[in-house]
């Protein structure tokens, strides 16, 4: 068994996703503060671009408390779980196409697994448990309600998430995600990109909601809705764990700006790239770079998302959910299949 | 080469101590909690069989099995939810009334 | 015996199972027995991987771990179970025959599996990797048991009606 070619992907992956976390927090301050007319972080390094640093160091400086009658075996392992939940879902992600590097071809995805959709949907069900278990270990009130609150939510858009996914598996017929990109590679009526976002434009939609609601940013970031509960499920928690959540957030954010890129968005494929006769490098090149590029616009629309819309009451998001989400997801579904069935 | 006995002398461990649980525990979640235990040895048994028979119909009971055991949570939590609101506890001891 | 990479992880997942198992039904807490339970059901998912049935074991991690434990975290959460003191178990004899009889069924079938001389079927790996996978399962269930797989979902209609009518306060 060859181990160090996935040792030396998982090194790459992780490096690469937590330099994206702390351009996107530092951008995402930039685009708050230009948003609501104020200048943002500027004072550490050059136009404050040091500033996701500084706030590291100091997340690990502070002291880590944790609060008297807490449970502290689940306090600590709740943040854990969510990192590590919100981590590993990335391996199943294709970045690219083949590689070849140093005379030997690399898939550019950490684990090409046949069923990488439901593996995706299990470990965005395990999420849960880390913001669940955070709130109930707290022993603080404001923290419970925060923790029952998200999973409520969390559960309630599971359903519509899963089935928005559905129709793209109809349609693709596979459950790899790789597979998933190559069905989009091909063009309809010869000039438009199969992506699913124009085969599947209600499923795109039902989808992006999911996503939103499923990480937790506004408007749906009642888990943490800070007049009403103080912080949420994270009110006691502070340093290192606190930034554990803060980082499990942020990965969660770029995790499914992915993921709608892979599904919805054609993945790592370049449009019309076959017809310019480019040498294979530099095609499986420019796909790793319009993989980031798109995944950089996914996560551009969520912060800007976030900084223009106010919150949904907590009864709104739930009826938002269950009547709204979920009978058109379903309906989108008894749809497809229709289609399908019509035409095969 | 795992055989399959190794398999069975697995689940029939794990059915044995869901049993001990549901014989001996007085919260009623966590003899709840032990009927999953055993439900999810049987299903192990299930599936051993399939894979070493080469026969599918141990995996579809498997899957059948699991929809019975979310349709029986959601009613049986829902019960628990029903009882501690009537008797403020969870003791199968003191939720008795059928022999009053 | 040659420890191959399938039989020390075929061991490490039985012995995580058992040990799991043992502290669900032994843990005070109801939120230690759920963690525990998860435990049991993830060792459990990789024991369905060593079988080569790869859509059990994620359906396994997706309803099991993901749905049916998060219901029961959740209610133990909303009748914030706290009190344990009333709840504390105590010894008594009907419990010793209880845990005795239980062994002793295990004995039997410890004893029926292991010294019975009954011959076992070895596994056909190709045959095991094919009938696992998620195409096989998909064509399967929509032919052979396309009937029982229509029944089920009147069954998880009634379970869904029941479990609301039962957890309304007042039937108005």
């Amino acid at each position: 068994m060859n181990l160090i070619e996935p040792l030396v992907k998982v090194v790459l992956i992780l490096a690469v996703m937590l330099t994206l976390v702390i351009l996107l927090v530092y951008s995402e301050r930039r685009i708050s503060a230009f948003i609501q007319n104020r200048i943002g972080p500027n004072r550490v390094g050059p136009k404050g671009i040091l500033q996701a640093v500084a706030d590291v160091v100091k997340l690990l400086m502070k002291e880590d408390i944790v609060p008297k009658n807490a449970n502290k075996p689940i306090h600590d392992l709740a943040p854990m779980i969510s990192i590590g939940v919100a981590m590993s879902t990335f391996a199943v992600i294709p970045i690219g196409g083949t590689m070849v590097l140093l005379g030997q071809s690399v898939r550019l995805m950490l684990a090409d697994v046949n069923i990488g959709i439901l593996y995706i949907l299990a470990l965005t069900s395990m999420g849960v448990y880390g913001i669940t278990l955070a709130g109930w270990s707290s022993n603080s009130k404001y923290s419970l309600l925060g923790g029952l609150r998200s999973s409520a939510q969390l559960i309630s858009y599971e359903l519509s998430m899963g089935l928005s996914i559905v129709g793209v598996l109809l349609i693709a017929g596979t459950l790899q995600l790789d597979g998933i990109v190559q069905a989009q590679s091909a063009y309809i009526g010869g000039w438009l990109p199969a992506w699913n976002v124009f085969l599947q434009p209600v499923a795109f939609v039902t989808f992006v909601v999911s996503a939103f609601a499923e990480t937790n940013r506004l408007p749906f970031d009642l888990p943490e809705a800070e007049p009403e509960l103080v912080g949420g499920y994270h009110t006691e928690y502070s340093g290192l764990k606190f930034g554990l959540f803060m980082l499990s957030e942020y990965v969660n954010l770029v995790v499914a700006s992915a993921i709608i890129v892979t599904l919805f968005l054609g993945g790592y494929s370049v449009p019309f790239a076959e017809y310019m006769n480019l040498s294979a490098q530099t095609v499986s090149l420019i796909q790793v770079l319009t993989f980031c590029v798109k995944t950089a616009g996914v996560i551009l629309f969520f912060v800007v998302i976030r900084w223009t819309l106010p919150r949904f009451r907590y009864d709104q998001l739930m009826d938002l959910g269950w009547k709204v989400m979920l009978p058109i997801a379903l309906a989108n579904l008894v749809v497809t299949g229709f289609i399908l069935a019509a035409f095969s | 080469m795992i055989e399959l006995e190794s398999y069975l002398l697995l689940s029939a461990i794990t059915f044995v101590i869901g049993v001990i649980g549901v014989l001996t525990r007085r919260n009623a979640i966590i003899v709840f909690m032990s009927i999953e235990l055993m439900l999810n040895s049987v299903n192990l048994t299930l599936v051993a069989f399939s894979a070493f028979l080469g026969d599918p119909t141990g995996q579809m009971l498997v899957f059948f099995v699991m929809t019975v055991a979310a349709a029986e949570a959601a009613v049986g939590l829902a019960i628990i939810i029903a009882l501690f609101r009537n008797k403020q506890t969870l003791n199968i001891d003191e939720i008795n009334i059928l022999k009053w | 015996m040659i420890m191959t990479f399938e039989t020390v992880l075929f061991y490490f997942l039985a012995a995580a199972s058992i040990a799991s198992a043992v502290m669900v039904i032994t843990r005070r807490s109801p939120v230690m027995s759920v963690l525990f339970l998860i435990v049991n059901f993830f060792s459990l998912a990789g024991l369905y991987l060593t079988l080569h049935a790869q859509f059990i074991a994620v359906i396994q991690i997706i309803v099991y771990a993901g749905a049916i434990m998060v219901l029961f975290l959740f209610v133990i959460m909303l009748l914030n179970l706290g009190d344990e003191q009333r709840l504390a178990e105590r010894i008594s004899y009907k419990k010793m025959i209880a845990v005795g009889l239980s062994f002793a069924v295990l004995m039997e079938v410890l004893y029926v599996v292991a010294y019975s001389g009954t011959e076992f079927p070895t596994k056909n790996l190709e045959r095991a990797v094919e009938i696992g996978t998620v195409e096989y399962i998909g064509r399967e269930l929509f032919t052979t048991f396309l009937f029982p797989f229509e029944i089920t979902s009147i069954l998880l209609l009634a379970a869904i009606i029941g479990a609301v009518v039962m957890a309304k306060k007042k039937i108005d």
